[in-house]
């Protein structure tokens, strides 16, 4: 890795190179020189490494640039399946995954794309087996299979109730094969630079030593996952921040379908973390306080594996109608996902990481006890938009994962298609960075762009005043969001909730407590909450606007679907104003939009 | 229990010449973790506070401390378990400190790396190009499995006494992953991996201590998987020597 150190240098060399350009003599910037740089070490990001490498033979360099440790992005908690067909020869089949996803979304993914996404997929699992993925097997040796929510066959791929986890153990171990990937953990990246909507490369903040730099490099790959932490109740860990998007965003690159949010059906009460869909693929049942299997009522057909929308809608319901339980310390309502029947030897093999999270978290054995469960909010079906490749607006700049909407998942994504998205997408970004990387030269940097950064991080908010806590807006911005665009909404909570985080962004939480640069996270945590009101900002203003009910956006004003006027995917550019919209079509081939039965 | 008063080890190389403590009184609510009594005091009572954290379920592997002097992840330690009012929080040993409660893993992910954490092959092409899976059965992949659980998370780096004295000493979570790796059906490696740590600062230099399988979160024993490589290293071979890994699947 070439690592400028004479940094001045290069800064006076280029500043010279270009007339007009900001210069001021007490700042210098580090310059971080790489091919590709990708920001992001989930599962989508090291996939896009190791095939960035693979696709240059080693011979580009390969920065990962991530606000975290490796292994410690929140894949590591996606639980119970990849989905893929594996078993054509016992009835699965190419047409059904690409149908059950295309009905899950509600029709409003882009269908040319999820064709794509499915017939990727089986050397996908192939591949990861292959670098050492320890998928659970069947007695003859072959990678096993479970049910998942919305399918018509059992085709999520399965290692234990662990398969982010080990999907992330097996693509950062391969990783560290390779020379020619170099990670930069906790190092925040803060701004996307371009020059005449090229990419030129990313600024980033060094967590650990106060540092800021610019990580120049002839492409890019965003591949910062979700924005869960809008709302409090909610699977993800605290580091899921849309600050991915929110980069996109800044740099003109618009965020597509932002209104669609799933809530999964079984977040743990009161702390929200995930009980896996597995639990009812392998045959859980969820019941009411009356102890009635509700979901007959809802999904005759599927029951508790309709897709995740119609039984989270589901659950809301019983709830409402007062068929619900109430867990006192938190207030918090929810029905109860029911085990039991399923027997200790397969939870043992097959269930063992809820198992053991349920009893340490709640003290609950899933062996003999119902896990008190509600709707949780788990993934953005939306996302930065970009197109079949994963290529955004900006040239040289790819997204991949939950942070980019293609859209194969459109308004509501079936469980086990997510890590499967970062892996298939992963995988594209990382070879056309690669090949781009190889046939372009690097651009010139506009220094302005990069020292006006600088400023407005250590002149504007390290060293910044300011009289309002950032934790508090934070919190105020989550509890919006739960009360007003969680599974249910109305124009008008959507609107109310709208104006509190208008008023928010004009507050003055800009400012830093901690003055020191080792370590500093309240730095990190301001430029997340400012993110995280733009792009909050962003969803409800997609969600008021969108006054139909599809997937996971439901209506009360507006319960039903209207294609006439909504058979199309939001996207939000973002003005000095805030968010001004605009539409384009879906991608339809085949697959006429049609009324959803479970 | 209406609060708890949280004492964090605070310390920056930087500013500070030695390590202080700093008490916080914390509003106790029921299922309540040390986690969320950090995060407490960092959002509401000092933002200056030093800690790394993300998943809050024990699959991350950031957030290992010592707790009232025993290692731990704080996410995955209830407050009520600890059974005092008064939790003291400090930074894992033979770790050194970024700042407070955070330290740096550079060394411990250098070690994990030098040890091959890869499946090896002998079938490059068929390895890169796969159109089936290398076929192994449920028995040999329980052979593995509580190897595949580690988090990353450095408790047991931290608590490894011989660590603590030969820096040149990998450490149990490395040669545990080293011994996953060369258990594995698929893999071809283990000869490399043997003969790097077939020295005196390598897996000669255990002791068996055993607190590295006693402090681990996820049920991983290290201690053992030191054990049955040495076995192979005293015998000479590896399971698998090149070109032995199991087959792809074919028709």
């Amino acid at each position: 890795m070439k690592q400028v150190k004479n940094v001045s240098e290069v800064f006076h060399w280029e500043s010279q190179r270009q007339k007009g350009c900001y210069f001021e003599a007490r700042s210098v910037v580090e310059v971080i020189k790489s091919d590709v740089v990708i920001v992001g070490s989930g599962i989508a990001g090291l996939r896009a490494a190791i095939e960035a490498a693979r696709a240059s033979n080693s011979r580009l360099e390969i920065s990962i640039v991530t606000k975290v440790q490796a292994m410690r992005s929140h894949s590591v908690s996606a639980e119970g399946g990849t989905a893929a067909v594996l078993y054509p020869e016992l009835g699965d089949s190419f047409e059904s995954h690409i149908f059950d996803t295309v009905k899950g979304s509600d029709y409003l993914a882009d269908q040319d794309a999820v064709e794509r996404f499915v017939l990727a997929m089986p050397s996908e699992i192939y591949q990861l087996e292959h670098w050492g993925m320890p998928w659970s097997r069947r007695e003859d040796g072959r990678i096993a299979q479970r049910w998942f929510g919305g399918y018509s066959y059992p085709r999520a791929t399965f290692a234990e109730d662990k398969v982010g986890f080990f999907e992330m153990q097996t693509l950062y171990d391969t990783a560290t094969k390779y020379d020619s990937i170099k990670f930069y953990q906790e190092w925040f990246a803060t701004s996307i630079v371009k020059y005449q909507n090229k990419f030129v490369g990313v600024t980033a903040l060094d967590i650990k030593k106060g540092d800021f730099a610019f990580f120049k490099a002839k492409a890019g790959i965003i591949a910062t996952g979700g924005s869960g932490r809008l709302y409090s109740f909610a699977t993800y860990g605290y580091s899921a921040t849309p600050d991915g998007m929110h980069m996109a965003y800044k740099a003109g690159i618009p965020l597509k379908d932002m209104e669609f949010i799933q809530f999964h059906p079984s977040g743990m009460v009161p702390s929200g973390i995930l009980i896996t869909e597995a639990a009812r693929g392998e045959g859980g049942i969820l019941l009411n306080k009356e102890g009635e299997r509700f979901m007959k009522r809802y999904a005759p057909e599927k029951l508790e594996l309709a897709s995740r929308d119609v039984v989270s809608r589901a659950i809301i319901t019983e709830i409402e109608q007062g068929r619900g339980f109430k867990d006192e310390a938190s207030g918090l309502e929810y029905v109860h996902l029911d085990l039991t029947g399923i027997g200790e030897k397969k939870i043992k093999e097959r269930l063992n990481g809820i198992r053991e999270i349920a009893l340490k978290f709640r003290g609950i054995d899933i062996i003999s006890e119902p896990v008190p469960v509600r709707p949780v909010c788990h993934y953005v079906m939306g996302g930065i938009d970009v197109n079949i490749d994963g290529a955004t607006s900006i040239a040289g700049l790819w997204a991949a994962g939950e942070a980019a909407c293609v859209s194969i998942n459109g308004a509501n994504r079936l469980g086990a298609n997510s890590t499967a998205e970062c892996l298939v997408w992963g995988k594209i970004t990382g070879e056309l960075a690669a090949r781009y990387a190889t046939e372009k030269q690097h651009e010139q940097t506009p220094w302005e762009d990069v020292m006006m950064e600088e400023k407005r991080i250590f002149d504007g908010i390290l060293h910044g005043s300011g009289s309002v806590n950032p934790y508090e807006i934070r919190d105020n911005l989550q509890r919006e969001m739960d009360a007003n665009a969680y599974v249910f909404r109305t124009g008008d909570g959507l609107l109310h909730a709208l104006k509190r985080i208008r008023e928010m962004k004009k507050q003055d939480f800009r400012h830093c407590e901690d003055k020191s640069r080792r370590y500093n996270t309240n730095l990190k945590d301001v430029l997340e909450v400012e993110g995280m009101l733009e792009v909050a900002e962003v969803v409800l203003l997609s969600a008021l606007t969108r006054t139909e009910s599809r997937g996971a956006h439901a209506r009360r004003d507006y319960p039903n679907r209207d294609d006439k006027n909504w058979l199309k995917h939001t996207l939000a550019f973002r003005t000095e104003e805030g968010p001004k919209l605009d539409y384009k079509p879906v991608v339809i081939t085949k697959y006429q939009p049609a009324e959803r039965h479970y | 229990m209406s609060y708890v008063k949280l004492v964090v080890q605070r310390y920056d190389p930087e500013r500070d010449e030695k390590p202080r403590f700093q008490e916080y009184i914390v509003p106790y609510r029921k299922g309540m973790t040390v986690l969320d009594a950090i995060l407490y005091a960092r959002d509401y009572l000092d933002h200056s506070i030093g800690v790394r954290f993300s998943c809050r379920m024990a699959s991350c592997g950031s957030c290992g401390m010592k707790i009232n002097g025993k290692p731990a992840l704080a996410c995955y330690t209830q407050v009520s378990e600890l059974g005092t009012e008064r939790i003291v929080v400090q930074p894992m040993d033979n770790f050194p400190v970024i700042k407070d409660l955070a330290t740096d893993f550079e060394e411990f992910f250098e070690k994990h790396k030098e040890l091959m954490p890869y499946l090896v092959r002998e079938d490059r092409a068929e390895q890169e190009n796969p159109k089936s899976e290398y076929l192994m059965k449920p028995e040999e992949l329980e052979r593995i499995l509580q190897f595949t659980y580690c988090i990353k998370c450095g408790l047991c780096y931290s608590v490894c006494p011989t660590v603590g004295t030969d820096k040149l000493f990998p450490g149990p979570q490395a040669i545990a992953q080293a011994y996953r790796y060369v258990e594995d059906v698929r893999d071809e490696g283990g000869e490399t991996r043997l003969n790097i740590l077939d020295n005196p600062h390598g897996i000669w230099r255990c002791h068996f201590a055993g607190s590295c399988s006693a402090v681990c979160p996820k049920g991983v024993d290290p201690a053992l998987g030191i054990q049955l490589l040495r076995r192979y290293v005293m015998r000479g071979k590896a399971p698998r020597k090149k070109g032995e890994g199991s087959k792809p699947f074919t028709k």
